[in-house]
């Protein structure tokens, strides 16, 4: 039966289906739903793991026990995990063992754009490259399959494209029955990586990547499709859907197993037509492998990228493809007549951007809006909070990866940075890297003042569970990790937590820290704005007839306070209004206003009231 | 109309990009689109991308119905239909629309922050029709936030523009209405319908 997946869905279902029953990750654009797909099917196991190192830990600890297991996450991630990866490459596992790595080209939400299939290569494991949401469902049994088979774990790498995109698949009912392992495994040559033991793993996984490749000439997910002979395209991943679109006639080589290669049926397509070339997104990973093998790829009669001879040919390396994009290089390269219209229509109209923005009645606004004020170096973290660097707040300063910002800003102070430096970082990412940084930061009796922001929830992915908020990824009642007491344990004495909204206290705080020596956290705590139990506290301020213009509420950057048509009589500037479909009531608005113009929540109340009665 | 002649009209497939503001129900609108290309027999792909915000961004998803489609992405001229849930994002994907393009506009606006801190502008309606003209003549404006918060439910305006579009395209509108309710809960679908119903009827009712 044929149903309507995402890529991400369909990784999931294929899990599933191949009997895997232990999933292992940490939420990340574009990889989330696999697990949150997974966490609802039966006879599997789920969670939320605090980091993509621990995930992919978890996982090989079940694929060790004898279970198929999976662990997801998106590209970066496998840059945490990949201690954990190289291990395992090594010693290999009892049970199928696949990782997901969705990569983001275009950096559609990450900050770089790396191409892990690079990562299987370092680490001598196959890659699997699908190229829609069927493939990712075969692809995903098929790799639990080549895991057992070659001793090996297998890297499935998906392209937010992939992920994001809903197509058709075929599924089953069934779900395969795995035979029960017996027990653990005490094979320490294989599983305890001395050096004695890892230096005669190491010619093993050698020797199984050329093993690999031979399979891989007749694995059928590798397949050649003969049209016209005239061009030959070597291409995998989503990269083939833009072959067909562009190139309706030319023969393809559509390798689903991007690595390793298979050296003979690349070599057997390519002599078979008149001219070859690679299409792939990202790096020219499939493309310098193809050379290696001494094949003549199409040259254009001039260098289009660049004139650094070990680049991409012809596609462009940096953003996602498209039809458009692949067919204006190919036109470049001569290899098609007609380029795309490049004409432009003017609009004569500025387009106001909208730009992404804390939310209304996010509880991470007021901090900002006091770093803004005291104008100290902020070194940021990834997540909702990195918005802090958007106007009129304009706060952070750097921003790198997940748990960077409070080594980044410790290092400022040990090199004796004139300023004193403020790390801000989340609850869920402080509890994936943040926390290793914070016991650095007291070790090594730095000043850095931290304050994380605990909404309650791993909230730029969508609201995932994490060790904080008391529920596991499958709903389970847990333990909820107290910040408070983590902070004092990591050996930080001056620690206070605050309701977030509390404009005056932490402004009060950090001044008062900032005159004093030594580490501090400030651990400010209000639940995001868009869970369903804050939702139902929204209650709309109303702006009184005191507004004068006076423009502070302007710079909190809420987009519910809006900019009124009408001007204050004596200074002629537009007054304030507040939106009030926007509006939650979280009066940090009300609180910074000078002349007492914006109404509180009790005096909203009292107001309705009174105009009722 | 029926799928014969849709498919004499869009030989090569059609391709619907949806754009609105988080928050408008764009991915419900898509969700709705793809299930329907679906059971009319096409082959579908649905492809939207998450954006950073989850309130106030940009959403855009494409929806390529077609015998075999295989980008997921429409690129610049390849809409043959947009449906446009806010209109400073009608404008700002009116690029993407094929030269004999059709774009539906619900006629309402979210002002964005770069707008409220007065960085910017929101452009007029007369600006916004001008230059929509220069793209394509044939444009269809819904009140579609006026009609559902009449209905007493503001948030199925995406309801009622896929009901314009079904007129339009002269679906069966039984069909839609099915898979509408296929994706929403129970206790929604009476508001659903009537939304349906009148944006159905806008289009019914205007002069050809």
């Amino acid at each position: 039966m044929k149903r309507i997946l995402s890529g991400n869905e369909a990784v999931a279902r294929g899990a599933w289906e191949a009997g895997c029953s232990v999933a292992s990750g940490y939420p990340g654009t574009p990889s989330t739903e696999i697990m949150e797909t997974f966490a609802r099917y039966p006879n599997a196991y789920a969670e939320w793991a605090t980091n993509e190192k621990v995930g992919l830990d978890v996982s090989i600890g079940a694929a060790y026990a004898g279970k198929r297991a999976i662990s997801t996450m998106k590209h970066v991630g496998l840059n945490v995990a990949a201690d954990a990866l190289f291990y395992v490459a090594m010693t290999g596992v009892e049970a199928g063992l696949v990782i997901v790595s969705a990569d983001d080209p275009s950096m559609h939400s990450s900050q770089n754009e790396q191409d892990n299939r690079q990562f299987a290569k370092f680490s001598r494991i196959p890659c699997l490259d699908p190229a829609d949401s069927q493939e990712a469902r075969d692809f995903t049994i098929a790799a639990f399959d080549l895991s057992e088979q070659f001793d090996t774990p297998v890297l499935l790498r998906m392209t937010t494209r992939v992920c994001h995109t809903s197509s058709p698949v075929e599924v089953t009912e069934q779900q395969q029955q795995i035979p029960e392992k017996g027990k653990y495994p005490r094979n320490p040559a294989k599983y305890v990586m001395i050096p004695a033991n890892a230096r005669r793993r190491h010619p093993v996984i050698e020797e199984r990547v050329s093993e690999l490749s031979r399979f891989a000439e007749n694995f059928p997910y590798n397949r050649i499709e003969y049209r016209s002979k005239d061009l030959g395209i070597i291409t995998g991943g989503v990269a083939y859907q833009y072959a067909r679109e562009v190139f309706p006639n030319a023969s393809i080589l559509k390798l689903g197993m991007v690595y390793p290669l298979p050296v003979e049926m690349i070599r057997t397509f390519s002599e078979s037509v008149e001219k070859v070339i690679v299409l792939e997104e990202l790096d020219p990973f499939i493309e310098d492998q193809v050379r290696l093998m001494g094949i003549e790829l199409y040259k254009p009669a001039k260098p289009i990228n660049s004139d650094y001879a070990h680049t991409k040919s012809i596609f462009p390396i940096p953003g996602e493809l498209n039809s458009a994009i692949v067919r204006h290089a190919a036109y470049l390269a001569g290899l098609i007549n007609v380029d795309i219209k490049q004409e432009q229509i003017n609009l004569n109209v500025p387009l106001p951007a909208r730009p992404p923005t804390l939310c209304p009645g996010c509880p991470h606004r007021s901090s900002f809006y006091v770093l803004s004020k005291l104008k100290v170096p902020v070194n940021g973290d990834i997540g909702c909070y990195t918005l802090g660097v958007a106007p009129p707040l304009s706060t952070i300063d750097t921003c790198g990866c997940m748990g960077a910002g409070i080594g980044v800003a410790h290092g400022a102070a040990v090199a004796g940075d004139q300023e004193r430096h403020v790390a801000v970082i989340g609850d869920s990412t402080f509890f994936h890297t943040g926390i290793s940084a914070l016991i650095n930061v007291a070790y090594n009796r730095s000043n850095v003042i931290t304050i994380i922001m605990d909404n309650r929830v791993t909230g730029m992915t969508g609201h995932q569970e994490n060790p904080g908020t008391g529920f596991t990824l499958q709903n389970q009642a847990t333990i909820e990790l107290d910040i408070e007491k983590l902070v004092l344990a990591c050996g930080i004495e001056k620690v206070l937590t605050v309701e977030a909204f509390q404009v005056d206290v932490i402004e009060k705080t950090l001044k008062q820290w900032m005159k004093e020596d030594g580490p501090a956290v400030l651990i400010t705590r209000e639940e995001c704005a868009l869970l369903p139990s804050a939702r139902k506290r929204y209650l709309p301020l109303q702006v009184t007839d005191q507004c004068n213009g006076c423009t502070v509420c302007f710079r909190i950057g809420c987009p519910a306070i809006l900019k009124s048509e009408e001007l204050d009589p004596k200074y002629h500037r537009p007054l304030a209004i507040i939106d009030q479909e926007l509006c939650t009531g979280c009066e940090i608005c009300a609180q910074v206003c000078p002349r007492d113009a914006i109404l509180f929540r009790d005096q909203v109340i009292a107001l309705t009231k009174s105009e009722v009665g | 109309m029926d799928i014969k002649q849709l498919k004499n009209k869009y030989p090569e497939g059609i391709n619907f990009l949806l754009t609105g503001v988080g928050g408008q129900g764009t991915i419900l609108a898509s969700n709705v689109l793809a299930d329907l290309g679906m059971a009319l027999g096409f082959d579908v792909k649905k492809a939207e991308i998450h954006g950073m915000s989850q309130r106030g961004g940009n959403v855009i998803s494409y929806i390529r119905w077609g015998e075999h489609v295989y980008s997921p992405i429409i690129t610049k001229g390849e809409a043959d239909i947009i449906l446009a849930f806010e209109k400073l994002e009608a404008l700002r994907s009116i690029e993407q629309i094929s030269p004999d393009g059709m774009i539906l506009i619900n006629d309402y606006a979210i002002v964005p922050v770069t707008v409220s801190s007065g960085l910017s502008v929101y452009p007029d309606d007369e600006n916004i029709q001008e230059s929509l003209q220069k793209f394509t003549s044939n444009t269809y404006w819904v009140k579609g936030q006026d009609i559902a918060e009449e209905i007493g439910y503001p948030k199925a305006s995406n309801v009622v523009l896929l009901g314009a579009l079904t007129a339009l395209l002269a679906i069966d509108p039984k069909e839609v209405l099915k898979v509408i309710a296929a994706r929403i809960s129970q206790k929604y679908i009476s508001f659903n319908e009537q939304a349906f119903d009148s944006g159905y009827k806008t289009i019914q009712k205007r002069p050809d």
